[in-house]
């Protein structure tokens, strides 16, 4: 048996065993659905919801409301990044403002995003932003900060002759890496401030919402089910990244990244 | 005609105190077209702030370099540029990297390729023109890296210890073909170096710094032809030379 097949083989015994306890728990010793739901129960909950049809819309709402936040969060957090990372000016200026911004916990934003935007799409994708902005910010700007100097000289002396040529062909190449790791940050902040997002109702699908009006409800394995899927969805949307950043954007690091 | 012409060349760099380090005094060098010089000192002679100042990397703080009777301002592809350190842009394949000055010029796709495939051959590393800086040895990351500046076609070829990163037995192997190139390219090259070694197999004429400030303190003419024989007794004798130079300077600091 190889190394692969015996971690894999390991894994699966893991969660079958996990499963077995939890049932065992759940059934002779809580003994409440309520408090604590089987995975038999939740098993026939996933079962029921997926005859009733909602999931696929719930998943698409919330991919919705994450896609929103998270472009958002990309195509102001990398400008912003390359101008702070670039020019000492725009440090100077933006740091302060950033500084005082960032350590605001991006749920603290959901009363200005109703206010703001009302009960809408929007306001969702404002909160998740809230939370995938910063990570975006900083990633791309210590990027920056971090080109190495030789890079920089080496770019003058073969003729780039303004700021902007030397960012578009040295400098954000090179920070390459540094980016795709804090979209990647990013997109887990985003993922979590999903449910918190969709908490106050600006729809009526989405994994969170469904996670809440279930909870309303009191169909606990609901709820469990929904937990699965935020969570599974996370993961795969990670994957995604990942494959796609280390097989298209990072060829040429070949397997240095994390 | 692409000669270097230094004059009353000197660099202070300022400290956070406001006081300023001298790194170069006085320096008057006059360079010939497709000669090859090395400048050799103590550690801290200012032998790459002078070859940074020529590339215009560095301004002068007084004084002032004329490249074939033009100023030096700034950065330039006229004067290419190999470093110590691995310079090649690790995200562009081999034959991206050696054509970058040249799609910064807008040379067209194709023709800045057949330029760089021209270039990429004269330092024998065809085969690998689709590779990856990470999958080069240190030795043909540095032979891509001298294709790269010659890609431009420069007047003047300057070089920070380019060989200084490498084993023994490789160093040697780049120093023959650093010359075979510059026979066949006719370039003028400046050539920063630790060792004298070097200098003396490479050079026509090996200029010897003083410490800090550094300057002039002599220029030793090499006439002899090549490849040069680094077991001859001349050769030791004009190693030991320009050693105990180095070594009086050193040790009267």
């Amino acid at each position: 048996m190889n190394r692969q097949t015996q971690k894999r083989l390991l894994g699966i015994a893991a969660l079958v065993v996990t499963a077995v306890i939890w049932q065992i728990v759940a059934e002779y010793v809580v003994g409440r659905s309520f408090i604590l739901p089987s995975v038999t129960d939740v098993a026939g909950a996933f079962a029921n919801l997926l005859e009733s049809g909602t999931l696929l819309a719930d998943i698409a709402v919330s991919l919705e409301h994450f896609g929103i936040g998270l472009l958002a969060a990309f195509f102001l957090g990398v400008p912003i990044g390359i101008l702070m990372g670039w020019f000492r000016v725009a440090d100077f200026l933006l740091d302060p403002i950033i500084e005082i911004l960032r350590p605001i916990p991006p749920l603290a934003w959901i009363p200005f995003a109703i206010i703001w935007f009302g009960l809408t799409t929007q306001a969702a994708g404002f909160v998740i932003f809230a939370g995938a902005f910063f990570p975006i910010l900083t990633a791309t700007y210590s990027g920056f900060r971090d080109v190495p100097k030789v890079f920089v000289e080496a770019g003058k002396v073969l003729g780039c002759d303004t700021s902007f040529e030397l960012i578009r062909h040295v400098a954000l190449p090179a920070a390459i890496p540094a980016i795709a790791s804090g979209i990647r940050i990013a997109m887990g902040v985003g993922w979590m401030c999903l449910v918190a997002a969709e908490m106050f109702g600006v729809s009526r699908y989405g994994l969170g919402y469904q996670l809440w009006h279930n909870y309303y409800l009191h169909q606990m394995p609901n709820v469990v089910v929904y937990m699965l899927i935020l969570g599974f969805a996370g993961l795969i949307i990670d994957r995604i990244f990942r494959n796609y950043v280390d097989g298209q954007l990072l060829r040429w690091r070949a397997g240095e990244v994390a | 005609m692409s000669g270097v012409t230094i004059r009353d060349l000197s660099k202070a760099f300022p400290k956070e105190d406001g006081t300023a380090t001298q790194a170069l005094a006085g320096v008057n060098l006059e360079i010939s077209d497709e000669e090859f010089i090395c400048l050799v000192g103590p550690s801290g002679c200012g032998k790459t702030t002078l070859l940074r100042i020529i590339a215009g990397l560095e301004t002068a703080t007084t004084g002032d370099v004329t490249v074939d009777g033009r100023a030096v301002t700034g950065p330039d592809p006229k004067r290419g540029m190999v470093f110590q350190e691995y310079s090649l842009f690790p995200w562009r394949r081999v034959i991206d990297n050696v054509a970058f000055g040249l799609e910064m010029k807008g040379v067209a796709k194709e023709e800045r390729r057949r330029t760089a495939d021209y270039y990429l051959e004269l330092v024998g590393l065809s085969q690998f023109r689709d590779a990856y800086p990470y999958e080069l040895s240190g030795g043909m990351r540095q032979r891509v890296a001298i294709a790269r500046a010659l890609a431009n076609d420069p007047d003047v070829l300057l070089m920070d210890e380019p060989f200084g990163a490498l084993d023994a037995q490789t160093r040697n192997r780049m120093q023959k073909e650093l010359l075979s190139l510059w026979e066949q390219t006719k370039k003028t090259i400046v050539f920063v170096t630790h060792s004298v070694d070097e200098a003396v197999y490479l050079s026509d004429r090996i200029v010897v710094l003083s410490p800090r400030p550094g300057s002039i303190r002599e220029i030793i003419d090499i006439p002899w032809s090549r490849p040069r024989d680094r077991t001859s007794a001349e050769f030791a004798e004009v190693r030991r030379r320009v050693l105990r130079m180095i070594d009086e300077t050193e040790n009267a600091q």
